[in-house]
């Protein structure tokens, strides 16, 4: 450690990768794991959100994965809950449109109208 | 690959006793079976404080508290939180008040929590102690660098003077008056000690910094160092706490890897080095010369003051000792500020103090409150209040050297100033709760004890006093005492405390100083009518048949030691001179004849 902007820099990126310990209201993204989520291809579409989240430093975000949402045949399903805790539902998620849901939603606050589940309905 | 969930295992002693280390293991393996390795991170961290409930585990970022988990539960957590995202029930914490009893509450929300103020405390259970990288993480060594590239010696000792910290190790010195004294000596060489020797029966709170952020301490020393104009620092902990040990020896070496600590700081021209040395568990050591003096390789035995160390200490160059509890305070006070700091507490005790729970209370472990909190608020609001509807008797703050408080003063403010004027005193922060079943008697006679054995034996009121002392409290205790001997004790504790050479020796009269203030009825009780009101002292005691005895004859038969007699349907009778008070008589009673006189 040579200099304080040093310390700063290594400080900024530990806390970055310590993010989630902090007590506060974060997005909510679930993930349909049940064994219904998981043959219609939730691991992917999981892994894209990770990946895209943590691509686009996304630090309010949190992603997890539940269990069986009950709409069997529309997984994989996708939930937003904002920090209100109203929720977004969407279904039939690829891994292409988890991107566009993070790109859109999770980003910049967009709904994604086209994936919603009442389209599929 | 981001990672989405941290699982925190508490790796405090307590913890750790209970197996917290091969439950951490059990995860990792779990994990890795369901292929979620690299998106759930485990970490073990040092003391969450509610060891009441350990081992406990927190799921980050749902905030989800598990208590009192067991190595069976591990697959549970994993099968069900970290892969369905369900919170696992069986070991979810949940509050004991009735009305709370049904929700689960997110680890800030809990009552033991939600009214603390972690500032010593606040990186133990968030980072690993042994990742130097988590601690930077948490703004850790900024501080050092600020002090050293920005600041001037004068502006450090400023800043910790006006943001009014105390001592923390029992005597309250203000800290940044330590370090100008310190400062203002001209040597070629001056020394920073550590005293990590807590000694106080049921304390921990030292323990818990060293194990869970010892950064937070090596940090602060270097800051002092840079303070006082000192070079070379000793962390003095006792040898009973291996853990502690290790990982504070694990934390200076990368340290120096880092060029935290060594030569040139920041590219400064300022050098720290720092070593460990290890105390023998002497409890006399924790006084600031006996230590200097076990440090030096010398028998652990206090000198005469003045001199003051900050004038001759350690090889009779200048030297500040400070606790630990008060370094853990230095870092975030100076990159806060001093302003931040001394809004918290009361006018003049500043800042918050770290307490260990102990005694009849449901929530034992470690709490950090702002001073001014009152002692209702600790012992109901986050201790939870006493186990099993007893009620209330005293609480017993500063250890050995302090005294207890009574329900009457359970509405102070807890402040250096505020405990001193009821007779008792901060100390490390020990707090012993005792309710009806305890008798004050024999928790005066136990501390007594305590310092008896710790007295090192170097002057004679302390050695020969605190023993006369003990002798008199064990003959009350045992139904020998006289009004006398109690006017005797209290003349003798006074004496003690006037003329003892160093604070063991002047606080070990105050805990039967101020049980005698409060509780005098209970000695008496003891050497007027025999009798000791809560049913502790055994020789005071005595088992008695009463007439609805129906002469079973089952406690004669139970009896180890055959002094029951009677005749079959008669009342029976015992024998008192070889009654050994064991009490299986009254458990086999099939009547509740037998009761305690």
């Amino acid at each position: 450690m040579k200099s304080l902007s040093d310390l700063k820099k290594m400080r900024d990126e530990m806390t970055k990768k310590m993010s989630l310990r902090e007590t506060k209201n974060r997005l909510r993204v679930v993930v349909g794991m049940a064994t219904c989520g998981i043959t219609a291809g939730a691991r992917p579409v999981l892994s894209a959100l990770l990946e895209e989240v943590s691509k686009k430093e996304l630090t309010d975000v949190v992603v997890t994965q539940v269990g069986c949402i009950g709409e069997c045949a529309l997984e994989p399903i996708v939930e937003v809950y904002d920090t209100q805790g109203n929720r977004t539902t969407y279904a039939k998620v690829s891994p292409e449109i988890a991107r566009r849901i993070v790109e859109e939603h999770l980003a910049n606050n967009r709904v994604l109208t086209s994936h919603l589940i009442a389209n599929f309905k | 690959m981001l990672v989405r969930s941290h699982v925190l295992v508490c790796g405090g002693t307590g913890c750790l006793s209970s197996k917290s280390e091969e439950i951490t293991k059990r995860f990792k393996e779990v994990l890795k079976e369901l292929g979620l390795d690299n998106e759930i991170q485990v970490i073990m961290t040092g003391c969450f404080g509610f060891c009441e409930k350990g081992p406990i585990v927190i799921v980050y970022p749902d905030e989800t508290f598990y208590s009192k988990v067991a190595l069976e539960d591990v697959d549970g957590i994993c099968m069900e939180h970290l892969l369905k995202g369900r919170i696992y029930e069986e070991k979810v914490y949940h509050e004991i008040s009735e009305e709370d009893r049904s929700k689960v509450k997110s680890f800030s929300q809990i009552g033991f929590y939600n009214r603390q103020l972690r500032i010593a405390l606040r990186n133990c259970g968030v980072i690993n102690p042994f990742s130097i990288d988590e601690y930077i993480g948490r703004n850790g060594y900024e501080a050092l660098g600020k002090a050293l590239t920005t600041m001037t010696q004068e502006q450090v000792i400023d800043v910790i003077s006006k943001s009014g910290l105390r001592g923390r190790g029992g005597g309250g010195f203000p800290t940044g008056f330590k370090w100008k004294l310190a400062h203002g000596n001209a040597s070629d060489q001056k020394y920073m000690i550590c005293n990590a020797d807590e000694g106080d029966p049921g304390a921990f709170m030292d323990r818990a910094i060293l194990e869970g952020d010892p950064h937070s301490v090596i940090e602060a020393m270097a800051i002092a160092g840079y303070a006082i104009g000192a070079n070379q620092g000793y962390i003095y902990v006792r040898a009973e706490y291996p853990i502690a040990v290790e990982r504070l020896n694990h934390a200076i070496n990368q340290a120096y890897d880092y060029n935290l600590l060594g030569k040139n700081l920041f590219g400064t021209s300022f050098s720290f080095f720092l070593e460990i040395r290890l105390g023998a568990g002497a409890f006399v050591c924790g006084e600031e010369t006996a230590l200097i003096a076990s440090i030096e390789g010398e028998r652990g035995m206090p000198r005469n003051k003045p001199p003051f160390p900050a004038q001759k200490g350690l090889w009779g160059k200048p030297t500040v000792i400070n606790n630990v509890e008060t370094f853990a305070n230095v870092p975030i006070i100076l990159l806060n500020g001093a302003e931040w700091f001394s809004s918290i507490g009361t006018e003049k005790s500043k800042g918050t103090k770290v307490f260990a729970l102990g005694g009849k209370i449901n929530n034992t472990g470690l709490v950090e409150i702002p001073m001014g909190t009152t002692l209702r608020e600790v012992i109901y609001d986050i201790g939870g209040g006493i186990p099993n509807n007893k009620k209330f008797k005293a609480v017993q703050t500063g250890g050995p050297s302090g005294g207890c408080l009574t329900a009457a003063h359970l509405d102070t403010k807890i402040d250096y100033d505020n405990l001193v004027a009821l007779g008792s005193m901060m100390g490390s922060g020990g707090m012993i709760v005792m309710d009806e079943n305890n008798c004050m008697v024999d928790v005066a006679r136990f501390f007594l004890e305590f310092t008896v054995e710790e007295s090192c034996g170097k002057c004679t009121p302390c050695r020969e006093g605190t023993k006369r002392m003990l002798e008199i409290l064990e003959k009350i205790t045992s139904g020998m005492g006289t009004p006398y001997d109690i006017d005797r004790l209290e003349k003798l504790a006074v004496m003690i405390k006037d003329s003892s050479l160093c604070g063991l020796g002047q606080t070990a009269p105050n805990p039967v100083l101020s049980t005698l203030a409060n509780f005098r009825h209970e000695y008496t009780a003891h050497v007027v009518d025999k009798k000791c009101p809560a049913g502790v002292c055994k020789d005071l005691m005595h088992y008695k048949i009463t007439d609805t005895c129906i002469g079973c004859g089952k406690c004669k038969r139970s009896c180890p030691v055959d002094c029951i007699s009677g005749d079959k349907r008669e009342i029976h009778i015992i024998n008192q001179l070889a009654c050994i008070k064991c009490g299986t008589c009254e458990a086999a009673c099939p009547v509740h004849a037998i009761i305690i006189d």
